[in-house]
């Protein structure tokens, strides 16, 4: 398939146009969709408008921008004005936002063209994309196995060549850990780098937008997009960010990479050897990688399933059924509330809602929530100890391959299990990246995890490259 | 640290607003305990002297210059919600219900 930065200097070159590229992806979408469910809403007439024009500026001598005519897909919990935004719950059914994220009219901005809004976990709440209340989607590798999650609709419309970019939401690993299961690169950007304004909140302090992509230089290419302040989200970072796309084939010629052994520990053994060889690769190209243990990233995984569920639990009480979306008639205000909440969340929200409830509520606010904003403490120190003498740390993106439909749908902590090597980058905050490197004994991807501290996008994207070239 | 019971979970659900079912309640509570279970590696830990982390980086009251700037407009707003009346949002009876 032709990558985003071939497809975009096609475009601005004339050689070919963005109608063309768009009615490309919209066949693929038209042909493999129905096996793959990796779309909630298609946008076939807005596309090719958004393709026109783009097509119109080069026509006029006008530059459309790096992603010209380059045709994206967005999460479903990125809100768009002119196409329906349900975070794939039905108590969001059929509305439409009336403003659009910062992220979207970035992209637009840079001459891509959205083409749809792409299945999750309800509310980006899960692993495997089977939390939809819209059903769930297929791995594009085997129909048969989950592409992981949350963001697993625009990960298999990446895999399976619909789309060359989507956007993903990355909690606990939502972004990285799909892009593992599918075979493409998956990118958690440094907390605040990217604007959140019109982010469906799941847990506000953990929460990140960042691209999914086949190739790791289109991954840069779409970060760079939609990185950088913006007035509308408080917690967005005022430092420039550093640019990735110049960063890119720089190499680890002298880099010190640790590999983390808590990164790795419990994982298939297939998994563990995929992590090895890519530090094996690594040393080829002069880098210096030494084993490290992180033992406080262990804790991750606990802190991190009281504190999102505890912010999950605050953020969902806006779903009321007054301002919009699902309303259930009942005499009162509080009956109407309880009646609308309770038909419109899946069982893995209320789960959340509940347990977040739980954690912050009175006699156990300081055991569970409080103990583990303390751990998250620990976390941090371990990284920012780790980061003193290391460059970058490595490790696996998930313990296995993708997983069958079903297999952990009824057993909730054996699917949270799936997050724990994930888990720790989002409690600090920090920058990583998910990339494709081998295969398991099932033929499915493997993803390694290169990890850094804020604002190294730079050196994780170096390093992905590196290992890009050597899978 | 007690072991959650089925009443804990029907009172953090009449707080979260939902209503469980029986089936439910017994559902919930099972797997709601296993997580619990799970974090007591977190619970039990002495970090006393280990200050709390709610927000990745130092969070800094951020205020914009007081200027008057465009917001959403009312129409558009108003035509998603489920039920409005006289340009305003319309909602069962509230006066008169129990707290």
């Amino acid at each position: 398939m032709t990558t985003a930065v071939e497809l975009a200097a096609e475009v601005r070159g004339g050689v070919t146009t963005a109608r063309s590229a768009t009615e490309a992806a919209l066949r693929a979408v038209a042909e493999q969709d129905g096996a793959v469910h990796a779309f909630l809403h298609v946008d076939a007439d807005g596309a090719l408008r958004a393709a026109d024009r783009v097509d119109a500026m080069v026509a006029d001598g006008r530059d459309p921008g790096p992603l010209a005519g380059v045709p994206v897909a967005l999460k479903d919990n990125l809100c768009t004005r002119d196409m329906p935004t349900t975070a794939a719950s039905r108590i969001l059914e059929g509305w439409t936002p009336p403003y659009a994220a910062t992220v979207v009219d970035r992209l637009v901005a840079a001459g891509a063209v959205p083409v749809g809004k792409t299945n999750l976990d309800e509310f980006a709440m899960g692993s495997s994309t089977e939390n939809s209340g819209y059903g769930p989607t297929r791995n594009p590798h085997d129909t048969t196995r989950v592409p992981g999650g949350s963001s697993g609709g625009s990960a298999a419309a990446v895999a399976a060549g619909m789309v060359p970019i989507g956007l993903g939401s990355d909690t606990g690993g939502s972004i990285r850990q799909p892009a593992a299961f599918c075979g493409v690169v998956g990118v958690k950007p440094t907390y605040g780098m990217v604007s959140r304004y019109g982010l469906i909140a799941f847990a506000s302090s953990l929460d990140q937008i960042g691209p999914l992509a086949s190739t790791v230089e289109d991954a840069a290419v779409c970060l760079e997009v939609i990185a950088g302040h913006d007035p509308m989200d408080s917690t967005s970072l005022r430092e420039a960010p550093p640019s990735v796309v110049a960063a890119v084939d720089d190499g680890v010629d002298g880099r010190r990479v640790g590999l983390v052994r808590e990164l790795v520990d419990g994982a298939d053994r297939d998994v563990v050897e995929a992590v090895e060889r890519a530090a094996a690769a690594l040393e080829a190209a002069g880098a210096t990688v030494v084993e490290r243990s992180v033992p406080e990233l262990r804790l991750g995984l606990s802190a991190y399933y009281l504190i999102a569920p505890s912010e999950a639990s605050s953020n969902l009480a806006r779903y009321d059924g007054v301002r919009y979306g699902l309303r259930v008639d009942a005499e009162d205000v509080t009956a109407m509330n309880v009646a609308t909440r309770t038909k419109g969340f899946g069982d893995e929200v209320k789960r959340r809602i509940m347990l977040g409830t739980y954690a912050l509520s009175a006699g156990y606010y300081d055991a569970y929530y409080g103990q583990a904003l303390r751990v998250r403490t620990l976390v941090a120190r371990a990284f920012a100890s780790a980061y003193a003498d290391l460059d970058v740390l490595l490790g696996a993106t998930t313990p296995t391959t993708a997983f069958a439909l079903g297999a952990k749908t009824a057993d909730p902590m054996a699917m949270y299990l799936s997050d724990v090597f994930t888990i720790p980058s989002n409690l600090s905050g920090e920058a990583a990246i998910a990339v494709p490197f081998g295969a398991g004994a099932d033929g499915l991807p493997i993803g390694v995890q290169l990890l850094g501290p804020a604002r190294a996008e730079p050196r994780l994207f170096a390093a992905a490259r590196v290992l890009e070239a050597a899978a | 640290m007690s072991a959650l019971t089925r009443a804990d979970v029907a009172h953090v659900a009449a707080l979260a607003r939902l209503a469980l079912s029986d089936e439910e309640l017994d559902r919930y509570t099972g797997q709601l305990a296993v997580v619990l279970d799970h974090a007591q590696d977190v619970a039990a830990l002495d970090l006393e002297g280990t200050p709390p982390t709610a927000h990745p980086f130092a969070e800094h009251t951020v205020l914009r210059e007081d200027v008057e700037a465009p917001c959403l407009d009312r129409d558009v707003v108003l035509a998603q919600a489920p039920a409005v009346e006289d340009d305003r949002f319309c909602v069962p009876r509230i006066i008169g219900e129990a707290p």
